[in-house]
């Protein structure tokens, strides 16, 4: 539990400003991909995750945007991206993105920053909630075939006290390596599980909005926190 | 299907307010979080009975409002579960010691919904139980088969036993017996054309698809027999086999359109169902005929069979003051 702020681990403490324009780059990255994760959910679902996963980080776009957003800790501006994506997605992904959020927000209570070994911790709890919630395992073709490899890598990396920048692109390239194998392999969960060996060839649309998750990390966060403001200055 | 008003994910606030117009009396429309209860709330103390799910499958849940069934329905988008935040409003709004029972089909969406909606509610005074609702025989696995016409089945049940007084365990017992003794089964006659998407190729007319979800789930697509009567009595057999079923129990017999068969066809297809049962030697005590759960406007049945007793039997012909049921 990540009580004292982050200067230790990697060097680079991530501010609750930085996971906030993270959230903000994935939210856009997400309403720019509507069109494309509804059409993954046609072809093996029920072509709405796109829809329902727009429809909640617009939500989340206008929390992160708004001034009164609780931006003092990374455990309450996490909790707060959860309660909205769990009031707006309905569905599959909405209890599950809510309660990847939810779990993650526990484990990083009261800081203003994190340190690259805390994030990796945070988003451990995300995946355990994730695969708790859901009941799914690895190479069950569902969004935990992306978030596990990038974890797993990311701890990897870090334990390995390589520099922030590169543990989040070795996360990512991980993630997209996971979103890609979904294709592969038949479903085991979610509505697409009942194609059985008919949803070979099809990439997880929940796979890959997680893999956006890491894809805009990798973009935002590796920017070194000295060269913003003074983190706890900040609203 | 037309598709100018509804498709997947899509809104349906204007679909509610007309349904609670056209029902005055019976519902009333909570909003943000969205929820439907009675109009009149009740004036003694019972477990409240609370389903939610996804649009789309009209009548159902909001259809089921009223003394006798639900005391509040939540519906999600089209094909969407809703939020749990929803259940959570529906929940502290018509639940109180008594406690609550949650009608939940069996699906991802809706069982996550339903647990993520206990952990919100997390140490207050409600105790809930949730009834899940798995009666499609077309999927083998009992644990995935997916919620159909036993929703409606169970939420007449367990209202019912809730109006008569009875506490919540036994309520929920009451409701999860009646899930255990009913089966269905979806056959489609056209395709599920997803709107918005627009994916599905159309099914021939030479073609139904076998075991359909309510979701455009696919099925499996085959050739209509010659004689299209053969296609009921495969059905008839498919649920008898699978409850197992001896002559001289009583059923329920419950046959809905999907959302776009012709009145004619329906009956058409009741009376063969209905036939087919007869010569096996099995007698439908209860039935019904209409439109009980649908997918959007798609064409086919779900034939819903169920194996009664002397207590269900009561319990559903209680009376029930609902848009859809009421006697
Ligand atoms: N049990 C599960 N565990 C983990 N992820 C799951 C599980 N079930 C589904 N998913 C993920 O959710 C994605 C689908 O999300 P979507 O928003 O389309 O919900 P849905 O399954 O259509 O639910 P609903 O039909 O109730 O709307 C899948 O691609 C998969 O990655
Ligand atoms: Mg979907």
């Amino acid at each position: 539990m990540g009580q004292q702020n982050g200067q230790a681990g990697n060097g680079q403490a991530i501010s609750v400003e930085q996971i906030r324009r993270w959230l903000l780059a994935y939210a856009h990255r997400i309403i720019e991909q509507e069109e494309y994760l509804t059409a993954l959910d046609a072809d093996i679902g029920d072509a709405d995750h796109g829809t329902n996963m727009r429809r909640g980080l617009e939500k989340v776009k206008e929390r992160l945007e708004d001034p009164d957003c609780p931006c003092n800790s990374v455990g309450s501006l996490l909790r707060s991206v959860a309660m909205t994506l769990i009031s707006a997605v309905g569905g599959a992904a909405g209890p599950l993105y809510g309660t990847f959020f939810l779990r993650a927000a526990t484990s990083c209570n009261n800081s203003p920053a994190i340190t690259p070994a805390q994030f990796a911790a945070m988003l451990r709890q995300g995946l355990e909630g994730v695969k708790q919630r859901g009941k799914a395992h690895l190479d069950d073709k569902t969004m935990v075939d992306s978030i596990q490899p990038a974890v797993e890598a990311l701890e990897a990396a870090i334990g390995q006290h390589k520099d922030l920048r590169q543990a989040l692109h070795e996360a990512a390239e991980a993630a997209r390596r996971g979103m890609e194998h979904t294709a592969e392999i038949p479903a085991r969960k979610g509505r697409a599980s009942y194609l059985g060996p008919r949803s070979i060839g099809h990439q997880d649309p929940g796979a890959t909005s997680a893999y956006y998750l890491f894809e805009t990390a990798a973009q935002v966060l590796a920017t070194p926190a000295h060269r913003r403001e003074s983190p706890s200055r900040h609203r | 299907m037309s598709g100018v008003a509804l498709a997947p994910g899509r809104s349906i606030t204007a679909s509610l307010e007309g349904m609670v117009l056209a029902y005055p009396d019976l519902l009333q429309f909570h909003r943000d979080p969205d929820y439907v209860a009675w109009a009149v709330p009740p004036t003694e103390e019972k477990v409240a009975v609370i389903s939610g799910s996804g649009s789309g499958h009209e009548p159902l849940p909001v259809g089921y409002v009223g003394p006798g069934m639900l005391d509040a329905a939540c519906p999600g988008r089209v094909f969407t579960s809703p939020s749990p935040v929803q259940l959570v409003a529906a929940t502290r709004a018509v639940a109180q010691e008594a406690g609550a029972v949650y009608v939940v089909k069996n699906y991802a969406g809706g069982v996550m919904t339903a647990e993520m909606a206990l952990d919100l509610l997390g140490d207050e005074a409600i105790p809930v139980r949730t009834v899940l609702v798995n009666d499609d025989v077309a999927i083998p696995d009992p644990a995935r088969r997916r919620g159909l016409g036993a929703a409606v089945l169970a939420s007449k049940i367990a209202g019912a036993a809730a109006q008569a007084g009875l506490p919540l365990d036994q309520v929920a017992d009451l409701a999860e017996r009646m899930v255990q003794n009913t089966r269905s089964l979806g056959v489609a006659t056209d395709a599920c054309t997803l709107a918005r998407a627009g994916i599905r190729e159309p099914l021939p007319p030479d073609q139904v698809e076998w075991g359909v979800g309510i979701h455009g789930e696919p099925g499996q697509v085959r050739p209509l027999p010659k004689d299209p009567v053969l296609l009921l009595e495969e059905m008839a057999e498919a649920l008898r086999a699978d409850l197992e079923l001896r002559p001289g129990e009583p059923l329920l017999l419950m046959l809905s359109s999907l959302g776009g068969t012709p009145q004619a066809e329906l009956y058409w297809a009741f009376r063969h169902l209905h036939r087919t049962l007869q010569a096996m030697g099995l007698s439908i005590a209860r039935h019904l005929v209409g439109t009980f759960i649908t997918c959007l406007g798609r064409g086919g049945w779900i034939a819903t069979l169920a194996r009664m007793d002397g207590q269900l039997l009561e319990l559903w012909d209680a009376p029930v003051h609902t848009p859809v049921l009421h006697w």
